[in-house]
């Protein structure tokens, strides 16, 4: 009977099971809310208000995460795990949200783009994105991917009327099915080879039995589509195409928080499943980005493009950090994998922020040439530009010094000496690009007139809270790492630990 | 300690840095800006008195100590303390940034704030640089102090000026990641950024001896690019054309500095057994550097460049010094340094001046220019003469003690250096006759007006300077000096076997 009751308890969702999916909840309760009202509003102010409300809705996400935080723990049947690692990532993909939907007004009202499922869109994708860092089950991740990426495919074709904006949508939708197909099928082979689509049982089953070619074939076929997902080299090539046609403030949200998400179920399925053969994979594919990345941007002369093949590059210094094989190591890599994350979060959503104000109506003045003299027209909004390429070169005081720092120094207690190096001559070479807008900005007199509208409050507040977030990780990086490395303990499935390690060794001898 | 004793170093760095952010928020009055600037770097220059009227010259080891926690992980600390040969830079800095406030009252007219901003928080970088104790601490402002100059060069610069700033950015920021990668392994086997820490305990990590060549060439690399030694210079020369006057002031006077007070730091500090192992031939390099810096300046036609590859010239004396493991010559390279900043800084300053009235630093526009600048002419004379090694002026006690412990390390090195300080005579000497000798050869010169009273303000406090190190030397060696028989301690077994060659 009580045996019964228990099971029934089980399987019956109770009610702190939904307080574990409480901001996705209210995510989605906003996104209806928005497409409720957007037929019901007036055109001309349908981009403010409704914005608004999208924006209120990430901060009551914000808010019910940190009271989310309080509830760790498995739900809907050891579907979803709330920990110190999936409320870090919910924090992020909602903060970005937030910030890239204030900076979205004024570029919404430029383009003359009506934009009412436009926020409902950026909602659902954060819904999906949460999930992925909260879903323990392979199932569920791939169900959270899907709505992400959907969410984003339609995103990328917002300029309706510009023919690059659509093929942009295209290729990534094309592509992004295909990639998400790859994982889907490493999903299905992973369950054929271990019997389970849940982390925690694969981790278990790969520990106590011998590791078949299907478990190799799994985890390739999953490395695949999250690959695409996190544009690491060689499923890179979709990126510079997307990223140029794409909305400027779209390309703001998904070179950051998919990407967050994407790398949230990375480090799951890299390290509590302990993946095994992954390290020349990774190793391989970290100095691949870094070096494609940094070399194809030195020659770009649009900026949106020379963003993208610099966040490629990003995505190779953060997979430094997951090429660490020894428990004591992957815990310090992955909280600087971590790190990174926000650290890049916060400078690449900034820097779009300014790229996509200096745009203008019909995106035309994204390239270089566009930017000079701005450090004499507008020296504010050249400062802070400045502050994030600052920060995306690695310079001390910002974000990305310390994210690199942090990367670089668990690779090298870990011993990758030869990846360090790859990485830090990268950084060097990274520098000179994005020193190229610098120089642009304050070292040429501008040739063409350039109109720059001054900076709407929305947009203002945006830059404000990503010149904080820079400046605060540059400055005052402890709590943020300490949540980070926090969250790595609970990411390392207690078999790392050393009284596990004990417990094996103890029982060798009595099975010999 | 009092509470002026426990802080100062804090004080002292970020002064200007406070300086440059009330600065921001100033209206666009230029008067205003430029005097503001002026004030604080006065009161920066006045708070780093107090280090050395305070100092204990018998003391060995660090002073005005202050250690906090910043980072919990990795363990950085901030910690900052200075001991002889700190001081003595960090008050070279202070001493020089108002003089390039007052050089720049005039020659600096578009964007002047940022101008004055920028010098603020390059002053609080490199004084950074000098003060810091944490390795990471150390990275931080010797990185910060490279967007500023960048700045300087690229915003306030002559023609060629986009092209020098990035050239001197990308120069400086690759050797330096070299100097970042040996600090994070530093850091990932002692699991402490802290200089005393690591210098006391690195011996006993098992990787070291395997690894101490690279760790010494990683910071090998970073600080020869900036002293600039021979064959990492040809940014120097490039930089220091297209920079504006001040920038080149504190280009010359301080920056390089960066790189041979690195070297005295941090190669002889943490790796005493690879500086030794690798002197011959950095001596050599810093040999060849003299001779062809040189040779090379003899022959330019810029006047600036003239002074540019000067100073590759008289920094070589330094590494040379540096390397030859004496008293002497330790004592001598860190004389040099303070000396090559006084005079080199004050004929930037002149170059400068030249610059504001005709536009060129070509020497051939020049000619008899004694007769319309008389004033100009006895000012340029002085620091000429300070920088060539006149006895009695600051140059001749650095190269003297240089040579005299190169001469201890291998005779033939101090022979060959000693062949420098006739070269500097030739080519400043020749340089001042072609300029102020002789009948006057262009007509536009004969209007040229003489020195203002701001110029000379700024020119004026090197050459005193100059004449009181070249007269009383005792007064900064008694500091200098324990601190470098305190570095030279660290390495016991290298002076008998350098000396007994």
């Amino acid at each position: 009977m009580t045996l019964a009751l228990a099971q029934l308890q089980q399987t019956i969702p109770q009610a702190e099971d939904y307080i574990r999916i409480l901001p996705e909840l209210i995510l989605s309760l906003f996104g209806i809310l928005v497409m409720v009202l957007d037929p019901l509003v007036d055109e001309e102010k349908s981009q403010k208000s409704l914005g608004v409300i999208g924006f209120i809705g990430t901060l009551a996400a914000l808010a019910s995460t940190w009271y989310m935080a309080k509830f760790p723990g498995l739900a809907f049947s050891n579907t979803i795990r709330i920990d110190t690692f999936s409320v870090f990532f919910h924090f992020l993909v909602i903060a970005i949200a937030a910030v890239v939907i204030l900076s979205s007004f004024e570029y919404m009202a430029v383009q003359k783009i009506r934009a009412g499922e436009y926020y409902a869109l950026i909602l659902f994708g954060v819904v999906g994105m949460s999930l992925m860092s909260s879903a323990i089950e392979l199932v569920l991740i791939f169900i959270g991917l899907e709505i992400s990426s959907i969410s984003t495919y339609i995103l990328a074709g917002f300029r309706r009327n510009e023919a690059s904006s659509s093929e942009s949508s295209l290729k990534y939708f094309l592509l992004g099915s295909f990639a998400t197909a790859f994982f889907l099928y490493g999903v299905a082979l992973m369950f054929g080879a271990t019997g389970s689509t849940n982390i925690d049982v694969i981790s278990q089953r790969l520990q106590s039995g011998p590791v078949g070619l299907l478990v190799f074939t799994a985890m390739a076929l999953m490395f695949v589509g999250l690959g695409f997902k996190v544009a690491i080299a060689p499923f890179h090539v979709w990126t510079p195409d997307v990223y140029e046609g794409a909305p400027a403030p779209v390309v703001g949200f998904m070179s950051t928080a998919p990407k967050a998400a994407a790398f949230a179920v990375l480090l799951r399925v890299v390290f509590e499943i302990n993946a095994p053969g992954r390290f020349w994979f990774l190793w391989v594919a970290a100095a691949l980005s870094m070096t494609l990345g940094n070399v194809a941007a030195l020659v770009q002369s649009n900026v949106k493009r020379l963003l993208a093949y610099s966040s490629i590059a990003h995505a190779g210094y953060l997979l430094v950090a997951f090429a660490m094989t020894s428990p004591e190591n992957s815990l310090t890599g992955i909280s600087a994998a971590m790190f990174y994350t926000a650290a890049y979060a916060a400078m690449n959503v900034g820097a779009f922020a300014v790229v996509s104000h200096l745009a203008n109506a019909g995106e035309r003045y994204v390239n270089l040439e566009d930017y000079e003299g701005l450090g004499r027209s507008s020296p504010l909004l050249a400062a802070t530009l400045t502050v994030f390429l600052l920060s995306l070169i690695g310079i001390p005081m910002t974000g990305g010094f310390f994210a690199k720092f942090y990367v670089f120094s668990a690779a090298l207690r870990a011993n990758l000496i030869w990846l360090t190096i790859i990485g830090v001559l990268n950084s060097a070479i990274g520098a000179y690009y994005y020193l190229r807008i610098i120089v642009v900005m304050y070292m040429r007199e501008s040739r063409k007139q350039v109109p720059v509208s001054p900076v709407s409050p929305g947009l203002g507040l945006a830059l404000a809270v990503s010149i904080v977030a820079t400046l605060y990780l540059g400055i005052l990086p402890n709590r943020v790492l300490q949540v980070a490395q926090h969250s790595a303990e609970t990411l390392i499935p207690p078999r790392f630990s050393p009284a596990g390690v004990a417990q094996t060794t103890h029982s060798t001898p009595d099975s010999q | 300690m009092n509470f002026l004793d426990r802080n100062i170093l804090t004080l002292v760095t970020f002064a200007p840095l406070a300086g440059a952010l009330l600065l921001a928020f100033f209206p666009r009055r230029d008067r205003d800006i430029r005097i503001f600037s002026f004030v604080v770097s006065l009161l920066a220059f006045g708070l780093s008195l107090h280090l050395p009227v305070h100092f204990h010259r018998n003391l060995v080891g660090f002073q005005f100590e202050i250690d906090k926690p910043w980072v919990s992980s990795p363990n950085i600390h901030y910690h900052m303390a200075i001991d002889g040969i700190s001081l003595w830079l960090v008050v070279l800095t202070t001493f020089l940034t108002p003089l390039c406030v007052l050089i720049s009252w005039k020659s600096v007219h578009d964007r002047v704030k940022e101008f004055f901003i920028l010098l603020l928080i390059l002053e609080t970088a490199l004084i950074g640089v000098f003060t810091s104790l944490d390795l990471f601490l150390f990275y931080f402002f010797w990185e910060a102090t490279l967007i500023p100059m960048a700045l300087l060069i690229g915003v306030f610069g002559h023609e060629r000026k986009v092209y020098a700033a990035v050239k001197f950015f990308m120069y400086t920021m690759i050797a330096s990641v070299f100097m970042l990668a040996a600090i994070l392994w530093l850091y990932a086997h002692t699991g402490s950024f802290d200089f005393v820490y690591i210098r006391d305990h690195i011996g006993s990590v098992s990787a070291f001896p395997a690894a101490s060549l690279w760790l010494f060439l990683g910071f090998f690399i970073a600080f020869a690019v900036k002293v600039p030694l021979f064959p990492f210079h040809t940014w120097l020369p490039d930089a220091h054309v297209e920079a504006p006057t001040a920038g080149s002031v504190l280009l010359a006077g301080v920056l390089l500095k960066m790189g041979t007070y690195g070297m005295l730091r941090f190669n002889l500090g943490l790796f005493p057994e690879q500086s030794r192992q690798n002197a011959s031939w950095i001596m050599i390099l810093a040999l060849i550097g003299i001779i062809y810096g040189a040779l090379v300046a003899m022959v330019q036609p810029n006047m600036k460049k003239l002074i540019a590859y000067s100073s590759v010239s008289h920094l070589g004396f330094v590494v040379l010094g540096i390397f030859s493991f004496t008293q002497s010559g330790l004592n001598g390279a860190m004389f040099v340094m303070l000396a090559h900043g006084i005079s080199t800084g004050g004929l930037f300053m002149l170059a400068g001046i030249l610059h504001e009235r005709r536009h060129t630093y070509e020497i051939s526009a020049f000619g008899g220019l004694a007769s319309p600048m008389p004033v100009y002419a006895a000012s340029y004379l002085f620091i000429v003469l300070a920088s060539v090694g006149l006895p009695l002026l600051n140059g001749f006690v650095g190269e003297f003690l240089v040579l005299n412990g190169a001469f201890q390390a291998r005779p033939i090195y101090g022979i060959l250096g000693a062949t420098g300080v006739i070269w500097s005579a030739c080519y400043l000497l020749w340089m001042f006759q072609r300029v102020f000798y002789g009948k006057v050869t262009h007509p536009v010169n004969n209007g040229i007006a003489d020195m203002l009273g701001f110029e000379k303000a700024a020119v004026w406090p090197c050459a005193v300077a100059a004449l009181v190190m070249g007269v009383a030397p005792i007064l900064w060696l008694a500091a200098i000096d324990p601190a470098v028989q305190a570095t030279l301690n660290s390495l016991p077994q290298m002076v008998s076997k350098v000396v007994g060659q």
